[in-house]
């Protein structure tokens, strides 16, 4: 099994000062996948990328990579690492192709395999005719490709990158991420990657859900989903608590609070919407039913909505 | 030809061939921010020109050949050092730049060593502020040296020394700041009052005096490396010593010695220094 493993997470955790950014996180990343890491901002996803990048090692609990240990063998790790940062890591007075090749000689790479290197990641990335300019002139999407190309130049077993479409616009955004699927899926290449946004968690073959430092949720999307059964019902009310307490009692929902919404997972009936409308007219502002989110499985495992948390 | 196929998962990765590439980034880096090549080596000569003339009058040195050396003549070697000085800030400002930017992150997790990424910097910063150096070393030429060729590459050598030696210092400090002002500030605070005392404006008084004042400045004085090199350049410049009754001054090779055994320290520190976890890379 664990020669199946690209990433194995044991037992993390993780301290600035007094505050815990990791709690006792482990999970793990089989070979081949597109996995996502998912979670509101200050959830703990840039310290786990930083110990999976090796830039920190960890204070308590192991973290292995394709069975070596970020600690003990950290080179080894680096060499099966493409690590794509969050903040860009060009040097913009240089030009796109001196950037890959300082790149290429911190790998290793001779100059040959640079030369062809260079070459192939570009033509893939459509930077080909772009490796003559200097970082700075390029847009932020023809960066971001550029970073892209960095980090695969010397050809990687697990790519990780961190909010890669930060910052990037819509059409640069879905660009990116098939890449990212077709690189995957030519290459076998195992894919880590963290973001804050619900439907791009959406696209991975597994996800992991952290909050406040801690692992809430871990599998696959769909299956994340199809826990939480039926449809998901969403009712704004002025009076949020009282409309609660008569859902509760006279209704026999389970029905809970969050965040001033009042939500019902689990609901199969197709007329209780109609239903519940009719009867608590008066203390509905508006009703909606709809299929369980990554949203709805973040608030059904933490208590509060997503983009409450942060 | 070789294809991506061919590149192993676990390659050796060479710190000479890291360290040429790092530095040659920064040489690359520093000529294409023609404001940095000119901040660098235009204070220094406008500094050597306003005071070389203008304390010309007032200001002579006797030499041990009982003979006058003008301001503009002693001052010559204190504006080199200067020039390397200010280069050295320049060229180890980069690291600050490459934490901020994101560059130096990349570096840090590389299958590469601290020891060649210091190397690189290293070599790439003495590199330039030699180049600098032997660029003013041209406004020598109106002075009154007779110039040799092994004295030419003798001092090309030693300024190249004193680079690294300043440009180590220089890391030292910029691998833990956050802000450029603040390694301006903390420079300012450590690099020129060594050069202030470094024999490049005034000569090192001679000990026993019985002024406590020149005792102080002359100890002070002594233990700085850059005094060292100041009068090293002096000595292959003028090849005249001064008057050892009013002014100490060091040995060819005791000054070679200390320039060595400095740089091989400062070098030593940067490395230490880097090997440490940075308090902005751990929030």
């Amino acid at each position: 099994m664990s020669d199946q493993l690209a990433i194995n997470f044991e037992n993390l955790s993780y301290h600035y000062g007094d505050r815990q950014a990791l709690k006792q996180v482990g999970f793990e990343v089989y070979r081949g996948q597109l996995f996502s890491l998912l979670g509101p901002n200050g959830s703990g996803k840039t310290t786990l990328f930083r110990l999976l990048s090796t830039l920190i090692t960890p204070q308590e609990g192991s973290l292995r990579v394709f069975g070596n240990d970020v600690s003990s063998a950290a080179d080894l790790v680096r060499h099966d690492l493409g690590v794509v940062f969050q903040t860009p890591g060009l040097d913009g007075k240089l030009t796109a192709f001196e950037n890959l090749a300082v790149q290429a000689v911190m790998y290793g790479l001779s100059k040959n395999q640079t030369q062809v290197r260079i070459a192939e990641v570009s033509e893939q990335l459509g930077v080909a005719d772009r490796l003559q300019n200097k970082v700075d002139e390029l847009s932020g999407g023809l960066r971001r490709r550029v970073e892209l190309a960095k980090s695969l130049l010397h050809c990687p077993r697990l790519l990780i990158m961190d909010e890669p479409t930060t910052g990037l616009d819509p059409s640069a955004r879905s660009d990116l991420w098939n890449y990212i699927r077709r690189l995957q899926q030519s290459t076998g290449m195992t894919v880590f990657l963290t973001t804050h946004l619900l439907e791009e968690a959406d696209q991975a073959d597994r996800i992991a859900i952290l909050n406040e430092g801690e692992l809430v949720a871990l599998n696959k999307p769909e299956i994340l989903r199809s826990e939480l059964g039926g449809d998901v019902i969403t009712i704004e009310s002025q009076r949020p608590e009282a409309l609660l307490k008569l859902l509760s009692s006279e209704a026999d929902l389970d029905a809970r609070l969050i965040d001033g919404q009042i939500r019902i997972t689990g609901q199969s009936d197709a007329f209780l919407v109609s239903d519940l409308h009719r009867k608590y007219k008066s203390n509905i502002q508006q009703i909606s039913v709809g299929k369980p989110s990554l949203e709805d499985v973040f608030i059904t495992r933490t208590g509060h909505r997503f983009w409450g948390a942060s | 030809m070789s294809d991506s196929s061919e590149i192993s998962p676990v390659r050796q990765v060479s710190w000479v061939r890291v360290a040429e590439s790092l530095a040659w980034r920064e040489l690359a880096r520093f000529f294409r921010q023609r404001n940095r090549v000119i901040g660098a080596i235009g204070t220094p000569l406008f500094m050597w020109l306003l005071f070389g003339f203008g304390l010309e009058r007032s200001f002579e040195v006797a030499t041990s050949e009982n003979t006058k050396t003008s301001f503009l003549e002693y001052y010559f070697p204190g504006s080199l050092v200067l020039i390397l000085m200010f280069t050295a800030i320049y060229t180890t400002i980069s690291v600050i730049e490459d934490r901020q930017a994101g560059f130096l992150q990349g570096v840090l997790i590389a299958p590469v060593s601290r020891h060649a990424m210091v190397a690189g910097k290293v070599l790439g910063g003495s590199v330039i502020a030699m180049l600098q150096g032997t660029l003013f070393l041209g406004a020598g030429l109106f002075l009154d040296v007779s110039w040799s060729l092994s004295q030419f590459s003798t001092l090309v050598g030693v300024l190249f020394l004193a680079s690294m030696m300043m440009t180590c210092i220089g890391f030292s400090f910029a691998w833990k700041m956050e802000s450029t002002q603040g390694f301006h500030a903390i420079m300012n605070l450590v690099l020129m009052p060594m050069w202030l005392l470094s024999g490049a404006f005034f000569p090192v008084p001679v000990s026993g005096s019985g002024q406590i004042s020149q005792e102080v400045l002359h100890w002070m004085m002594k233990v700085n490396p850059l005094t060292h090199v100041v009068s090293l350049v002096r000595n292959l410049l003028y090849g005249v010593r001064l008057s050892e009754e009013a002014f100490w001054e060091p040995s060819q090779s005791i000054s070679i010695l200390v320039i060595v055994v400095a740089t091989a320290l400062f070098y030593g520190l940067a490395i230490k220094v880097c090997k440490r976890p940075i308090a902005s890379d751990l929030k």
